[in-house]
């Protein structure tokens, strides 16, 4: 604990303390053609546990998301600096090939977008495309996709329908079966449940739960209450910098900084 | 309170008023076109007209003249569908936003507006005119002249359409299937092209529509057949083209064939329309 960046930073010690991280964020700097949208954050986020990163509007929770896959590089003029280690290797290093990152790294949105064609080839798509399976593995490997997505049962008879027949919630279990399809070790949620009603968040938020055995998982979201219940450490944001990162029982009941505190008490944002 | 409800009913009837009537007035006028093309040419509208060739005159048909419109049509569309999807998506996927997109896709609006004579006129220049070379002087009308005159003209519709079929596609769907490690190219066949598909066939029909009623570019590239060809290389005649030369003939049996001709166009150009209505709202296609 005498690391100098983690001194300067007291609220990572106590949110890292116990597991190793997966990913850590070294003074991260982020760029809207010209506009500093993050100023220097470092957080090291642990393995196999779901951090939610809250914070108002344009804070730039959902900027941070979109860095750890590079998502962001497909438009010009966003530029990042700093470091994301992930397993020892710089992700922003521009040798790192995309496709293996977005391989380790899956993403869900904020609205379910499938594909559009069948339930299958929506989840063997991907699969598809970093490995060659048999049939017969194929089929396993998707059906083990959709079940652990918590969407076997609904779908498992018309798999071959099309994937936009389904409804909303059922649209957002299938991304993410998409998404864990691959085997990622990082999954980022970008505010899952934001279009969704509150059954099928319910759904999606167990789901978290039970996913997080198997995946480190990052969620950005809007809502409180959901950061409560299904997260082991949050992150809170503001204006472009990481203002507390612990426990979340911790920044729910004792947050360290005023900031939080206000905007946990709905004090602003 | 009320005079202020009472004046916004009053202006809301009249906007809606005058909205219905000037749809009607639209479709009056199709309607019209629909019955004077049927009332005129009804005389003419038998089985000679689909089994017999223009050579006949009078007593004759307008069978090749179908047969050359299908011809010189499919190879216009033929042409310019994998050209102009191809442009199309380069402009959406590869070139949004950039400078040379937007100064291509200015170009092509040109294009789209540009006289359909010129079109006839350009292809006579560049195809017409120098194979003669090859015919040792004698003159090189041909069907597939006049389909490469027709694909210039559908070339600038469809590229437009698929342009703006692929713009309307959501960019999380991009994002999506990126996120999974897919590249740009995969992307934009397998999961974009499917997603604009049925906009991008309306647009092919639409512009199928707009070249089977083209006159002017073909008389200077196909020219006209009075017997049946089905060879491309030939001179080929056309639906549009034997309308113009039978409407400018003194004889009304001719006329009643211009008219019968016009009725066949025009009833395929609503079929078109209508199919492609059809093509829409079946895969409609919603990421909402």
């Amino acid at each position: 604990m005498t690391d100098s960046t983690v001194a300067t930073n007291p609220a990572q010690v106590a949110a890292t303390s116990a597991v190793a991280p997966k990913l850590t964020v070294r003074d991260l700097h982020f760029y809207y053609n010209g506009f500093h949208a993050l100023k220097g954050i470092n957080m090291d986020i642990p393995e196999k546990k779901v951090t939610a990163i809250i914070g108002p509007s344009g804070c730039g929770k959902s900027t941070l998301l979109r860095i750890f896959n590079r998502i962001y590089a497909i438009y010009p003029k966003l530029e990042a600096k700093g470091e994301i280690v992930l397993d020892d290797e710089n992700i922003l290093d521009p040798g790192y090939s995309m496709n293996r990152l977005r391989s380790k790294v899956g993403m869900v949105f904020q609205k379910p977008v499938p594909f559009p064609m069948t339930i299958f080839e929506n989840v063997a798509y991907g699969i598809r495309h970093h490995e060659k399976l048999s049939k017969a593995d194929m089929t396993a490997r998707v059906e083990q996709a959709l079940r652990s997505a918590a969407l076997w049962d609904e779908v498992k008879d018309k798999l071959k329908q099309n994937a936009l027949g389904l409804s909303g919630g059922q649209q957002q279990r299938l991304c993410i079966a998409r998404a864990i399809a691959l085997k990622p070790e990082v999954l980022l949620l970008d505010e899952p449940t934001s279009a969704l009603d509150p059954i099928a968040t319910g759904r999606i938020e167990q789901l978290v739960e039970e996913l997080k055995n198997e995946f480190t998982i990052v969620i950005v979201t809007h809502n409180m209450q959901q950061a409560a219940r299904c997260s082991d450490l949050t992150a809170f944001m503001y204006m472009g910098e990481l203002i507390e990162f612990d426990g979340t029982e911790k920044i729910f009941t004792k947050p360290g900084k005023k900031q939080t505190e206000d905007y946990i008490t709905g004090r602003f944002g | 309170m009320s005079t202020i409800y009472l004046r916004r009913r009053i202006t809301n009837w009249l906007a809606m008023g005058l909205s219905m009537l000037a749809t009607l007035i639209g479709l009056a006028f199709l309607a019209w076109i629909l019955w004077e093309t049927l009332r005129q040419g009804i005389g003419a509208l038998n089985l000679k007209l689909f089994t017999r060739i223009t050579a006949n005159g009078g007593d004759g048909g307008l069978s090749n003249a179908m047969v050359g419109s299908l011809i010189i049509n499919f190879i216009g569309i033929a042409i310019a569908t994998p050209i102009g999807v191809l442009a199309g998506t380069w402009l959406a996927e590869y070139a949004n936003r950039t400078k040379l997109g937007e100064s291509i896709r200015f170009l092509n609006d040109i294009l789209l507006s540009a006289p359909s004579i010129v079109m006839g006129l350009f292809v006579y220049t560049i195809i017409v005119l120098p194979t003669t070379v090859l015919t040792h002087g004698s003159t090189t009308f041909s069907g597939f002249a006049g389909g490469v005159a027709l694909a210039l003209i559908a070339l600038p519709v469809i590229v437009r359409t698929t342009d703006e079929m692929l713009r309307l596609v959501p960019s999380t769907l991009r994002e999506a299937a990126l996120s999974l490690g897919v590249p740009q190219w995969k992307l934009t066949l397998q999961i974009l092209i499917r997603a604009a598909r049925s906009g991008i066939i309306t647009g092919v029909l639409l512009a199928l529509a707009r070249i089977s009623g083209e006159t002017a570019p073909l008389l200077f590239t196909a020219f006209g057949n009075n017997y049946m060809t089905v060879n491309p290389i030939d001179k080929m005649s056309s639906l549009p083209q034997i309308i113009y030369q039978y409407a400018n003939d003194p004889g009304d049996d001719m006329h009643a064939l211009a008219w019968a001709g016009a009725f066949v166009v025009t009833m395929f150009v609503l079929l078109l329309s209508l199919s492609s209505r059809l093509v829409l709202s079946r895969n409609k296609v919603s990421h909402d």
